[in-house]
């Protein structure tokens, strides 16, 4: 193996803290490849609109947004791969990087993989997956043209994709399980004067019913700290109740939290010299694009040093 | 959108090019403003090439075709449906990695 095929940093993600970590890296003219399995964009793309993004006061696309980052790490030369990572191999100074039909070699890696949806864990969850089960309102919502559906979940994500379902649903259920909302004010206060939202609260939907021909057409739901049941009928119903990471291919020496997510300092190290992580798969409070692309920068930034000062 | 081993199937076209097909059919349901729809777009147009002519790859725009989507119960984009004989071998059900896919296709096409 000679020493000009081995990248200084392989990007694991295409999502807005890989896209940025590959800004970063191209720009200080270090060898880069970034790997993403489907599009650029991550979970950015399950949005409509972005409006806490700054420099966008009207709020820009979430698609629109992704191209435009996407454009941006492209101009300064990133080099990207449409590959799933299947493997990761940190034991040595220099990575594995495995692919279903390639090995590549890094210096450093960054993490970027991101999330996925939860699930909420209920019967009739997977059986009616895309036959009235949905994880993504901007896809979905116009096959519920007047009808009502439930959106499960109190964050910002569930009370977003509620107001967004009113432009299609006739009523909008939203079911949460303790007595107040966790989203952000600014959007709970548009909930609350939307005036086709209605709000079941302290609840938790125990089963998703329907026909096997027609998909979900009733929700069972029972008090939260109590015993008394309830159907509710709807035709589709809307899960979002926090993300879990995509780290599934990280190996162990990578130190995680109990539900997967990687433990990083504040330069994005991880408990393993020369791996970084950033974005939505590691541990932190505040998931959002602006908190991405800082960790994207700060991963990049210390990965060249780390070559610098160690390889 | 469609890549030059893929074609569009319409509501109009879609028994002739899909049902009556001799290969095994990859149907893509997606829609313009449907972002996974968008994000597995390189995926399929990989596959197109990657099974020559042991399969056939096509795109429905469940927008400007509702009828063939509503045939198939389908709610959700995208939504990848194999067609075997005329009839759905197999369904995948939002945007997932390239390797569930051929898993998929790999079981219809044999």
């Amino acid at each position: 193996m000679k020493m000009n095929d081995i990248y200084d940093i392989a990007i694991i993600g295409g999502g807005p803290a890989g896209l940025t970590a590959g800004l970063y890296a191209a720009r200080a003219r270090l060898k880069v490849i970034l790997l993403e399995r489907m599009g650029f964009g991550g979970q950015l793309l399950t949005y409509e609109k972005v409006d806490n993004y700054p420099g966008f006061p009207e709020g820009i696309g979430a698609f629109g947004l992704s191209e435009l980052i996407s454009a941006q790490a492209l101009k300064f030369g990133l080099v990207t791969r449409n590959a799933e990572v299947t493997d990761l191999l940190v034991d040595e100074p220099i990575k594995v990087v495995r692919l279903a039909d390639a090995e590549l070699l890094a210096k450093t890696v960054v993490i970027a993989s991101g999330a996925s949806p939860n699930k909420l864990g209920v019967r009739g969850e997977s059986e009616y997956t895309g036959r009235g089960v949905s994880y993504c309102a901007v896809c979905d919502a116009p096959f519920y043209r007047n009808q009502e559906v439930a959106v499960v979940g109190g964050g910002d994500t569930a009370i977003e994709e509620a107001i967004y379902l009113t432009k299609f649903a006739s009523r909008v259920h939203v079911i949460h399980r303790r007595d107040q909302l966790r989203a952000t004010r600014i959007i709970q206060e548009r909930a609350l004067q939307n005036d086709r939202i209605s709000f079941i609260l302290s609840s938790v939907v125990t089963e998703i019913k329907g026909s096997g021909e027609q998909g979900v057409d009733r929700l069972t739901i029972r008090e939260a700290k109590g015993t008394k049941i309830d159907e509710l009928p709807v035709s589709g119903v809307f899960i979002f109740v926090g993300i879990q990471p995509n780290s599934g291919f990280v190996p162990t020496e990578v130190d995680r939290d109990v539900f997967g997510f990687i433990r990083t300092d504040q330069e994005m190290k991880t408990s393993v010299p020369g791996v970084f992580a950033a974005g939505d798969v590691r541990v932190k409070e505040l998931r959002q694009i602006v908190t991405a692309v800082g960790d994207g920068a700060t991963a990049a930034f210390n990965a060249g040093r780390h070559i610098e000062s160690h390889l | 959108m469609a890549g030059k081993n893929i074609i569009e199937v319409t509501d109009g076209s879609f028994d002739q090019e899909v049902l009556q097909s001799d290969v095994p059919v990859l149907v893509d349901f997606w829609a313009p403003w449907c972002g996974p729809c968008r994000a597995i777009a390189p995926v399929i147009e990989e596959l197109s090439g990657d099974y020559e002519a042991r399969l056939k790859v096509a795109k429905c725009n469940v927008d400007d075709n509702p009828k063939t989507p509503s045939r198939y119960g389908i709610r959700a984009i995208p939504t990848l449906i194999i067609f075997k004989g005329g009839n759905v071998s197999e369904q995948i059900t939002g945007a997932v990695a390239k390797s569930q896919i051929t898993a998929a296709i790999d079981k219809a096409v044999g």
